[in-house]
């Protein structure tokens, strides 16, 4: 078993720990995802009919619109919801909706690219008060 | 972050509950963010469609609502965004009671703080358009870029929540967009195919958001030969928010702060992208669907503007529309009242198309309403929707109003 640590940009929300879901691409909980189901819906995306529920979701950037500060919100108080979003580069209002919802949220990685950096399937322990995420790999 | 004596006392709870909520909030973005300090704001605009929202977003909202009255209000004039419902025409859309119901609960929850219920994107053409320098705190992305961009204010995006803080505040952190070192282009193009229709700006707006690609650029375009309006320059803003979440572009000769390239970038560094015809081509073969039968046209994201109305009513006039097919009109209530005094509204209706006031298709329980009415195949003129909807189970085309209208008569895509 691997096991490394990468260090992040001080992020929002609570310790948590759980699987890995990567994609090199984007995220808008509105443009994306059918959140009653908890799978990515848009046909475009790489994770197309994949669970995000109780993931740690790693993308590249957010996307679009203003809406995921609430959704993710509304996400969380239905248990359907991803545990942490790791980013590259996050916008303002993921970073908003993490802090609303009390999900845990980073971004700016020192070691680079955090989609090639993490695997689908890593287990992942976030840290978001101390910038440190450990990862896990068979 | 350094907090002045007020913005201390809001945080200890000394000024209610709710702006204690707002600063310890705030704060946490704010050094997510690593801003030093707060920014006092002039304005609010909150999107919180109860799709959005859900049934957790509207208990919170009414939990501030229930407050003592001095607590809860707004301290800055605040306004919203559209609403998801239009109730004198949600049962034809498919809506239910349920989500009529939420919506009831929230314009309650918002009245009591002191909202005003201008339920617009468009509030740069229609409410109070900011000015030059203003410092604000701006829900919907389309809103901000085009504040940013065209009139030189200065806002992040705000999801609700931050909006809503900021307008029980008075003060946003200072971060991105607040500050005069992040307003300069770091993406520079050359447009050598020059837009026609909205639709064409849209897909300017789309292809330069897709390439840039991130909050954090800032691309400035050159080679725009023609003079652009304000409903062009909102179709191509909007646009580029959604494809790439971006908060501020440059037109060189045209937006205030980049009346020469040199004022916005360091020309000879900047590496020079081209955007040609053959891009334009692309984006609108992406979405694909000519011959198909269409279920429904879609006027919207933007709200449309009064000029937009009159040249919808134009092209409608004398026409029906196909007995299969749908055509949906957004617009703001200050709009829909103007176009209803001067007979737009009426002529735009009189083909059987359906004119929506202060609501926006995408904020609207899209998927439902689609479910209820069979409504797969969608057509429009907004380069935003088609690049959202896709999401909600559409299928989306980008066309031109002209070509949108006449597929809405035809009953498929022309």
């Amino acid at each position: 078993m691997k096991k490394f640590k990468l260090r992040c940009h001080v992020g929002v929300g609570p310790e948590v720990s759980g699987e890995a879901l990567v994609a090199d691409d984007n995220f808008s909980a509105r443009y994306d995802l059918d959140r009653i189901k908890g799978i990515f819906s848009r046909p475009q995306h790489q994770l197309a009919g994949e669970s995000y529920v109780d993931k740690i979701l790693v993308v590249n950037t957010a996307k679009g619109g203003v809406a995921s500060a609430w959704m993710l919100h509304e996400m969380v108080s239905r248990n359907v919801a991803p545990r942490a979003i790791l980013f590259n580069n996050v916008n303002p209002i993921l970073a908003q909706g993490g802090a609303f919802a009390d999900m845990a949220l980073c971004d700016r990685f020192e070691a680079g690219d955090v989609t090639r950096l993490i695997q689908t399937g890593d287990r992942v322990n976030v840290n978001p008060a101390l910038g440190l995420v450990t990862v896990e790999r068979d | 972050m350094n907090l002045n004596d007020e913005e201390q006392a809001m945080l200890n709870g000394e000024m209610g509950e709710p702006r204690r909520w707002a600063m310890d909030h705030m704060m946490r973005v704010g050094r997510f963010f690593d801003a030093a300090d707060f920014v006092a704001v002039t304005q609010a605009h909150i999107m919180a469609d109860t799709e959005s929202l859900g049934e957790a977003g509207v208990v919170f909202l009414e939990r501030m609502a229930a407050q003592p009255k001095h607590h809860r209000r707004v301290r800055i004039p605040m306004i919203t965004d559209p609403r998801g419902i239009d109730f004198c025409h949600y049962k034809r859309l498919g809506q239910t009671d349920l989500m009529a119901n939420l919506e009831r609960r929230t314009i309650d929850a918002f009245e009591s703080m002191g909202i005003l219920m201008t339920n617009t994107c468009i509030n740069y053409q229609t409410i109070m358009p900011p000015v030059r320098g203003e410092h604000l705190a701006f829900g919907d992305t389309g809103v901000v870029i085009y504040c940013n961009s065209v009139l030189g204010a200065y806002s992040n995006f705000e999801g609700g929540p931050s909006s809503l803080a900021a307008g029980l505040t008075g003060r946003t952190p200072r971060y991105a967009l607040h500050l005069d070192k992040n307003r300069k282009a770091t993406k520079r193009y050359r447009v050598t195919h020059q837009p026609q229709s909205l639709s064409d700006w849209g897909a300017l707006g789309g292809i330069v958001g897709a390439r840039a690609g991130s909050y954090w650029e800032v691309p400035v375009l050159e080679g725009i030969e023609s003079q652009p309006g304000s409903d062009e320059m909102k179709h191509m803003g909007a646009a580029m928010a959604s494809f790439g979440s971006i908060p501020l572009f440059h037109l060189v000769g045209v937006t205030p702060e980049a009346p020469t390239l040199d004022s916005v970038c360091d020309a000879d560094t900047l590496a020079t992208e081209i955007i040609a015809e053959q891009d334009f081509i692309d984006f609108f073969a992406r979405f694909g669907g000519k011959g198909d039968k269409v279920d429904v046209v879609v006027f919207s994201a933007p709200q449309l503007s009064l000029m937009e109305m009159q040249a919808l009513a134009e092209l409608l006039d004398g026409n029906r529309i196909h007995q299969h097919t749908s055509l949906l009109v957004a617009t703001s209530p200050v709009v829909a009242a103007d176009a209803r005094r001067m007979g737009i509204t009426e002529r735009i209706e009189a083909s059987g198309a359906l004119v929506l006031e202060g609501m926006c298709f995408y904020q609207s329980y899209a998927r439902e309403m689609g479910e209820a009415n069979g409504w797969k195949r969608l057509l429009t003129n907004s380069a935003k929707l088609v690049n959202i909807i896709g999401g909600y189970g559409y299928q989306p085309t980008l066309s031109s109003m002209e070509d949108c209208v006449a597929s809405a008569i035809a009953g498929e895509i022309v």
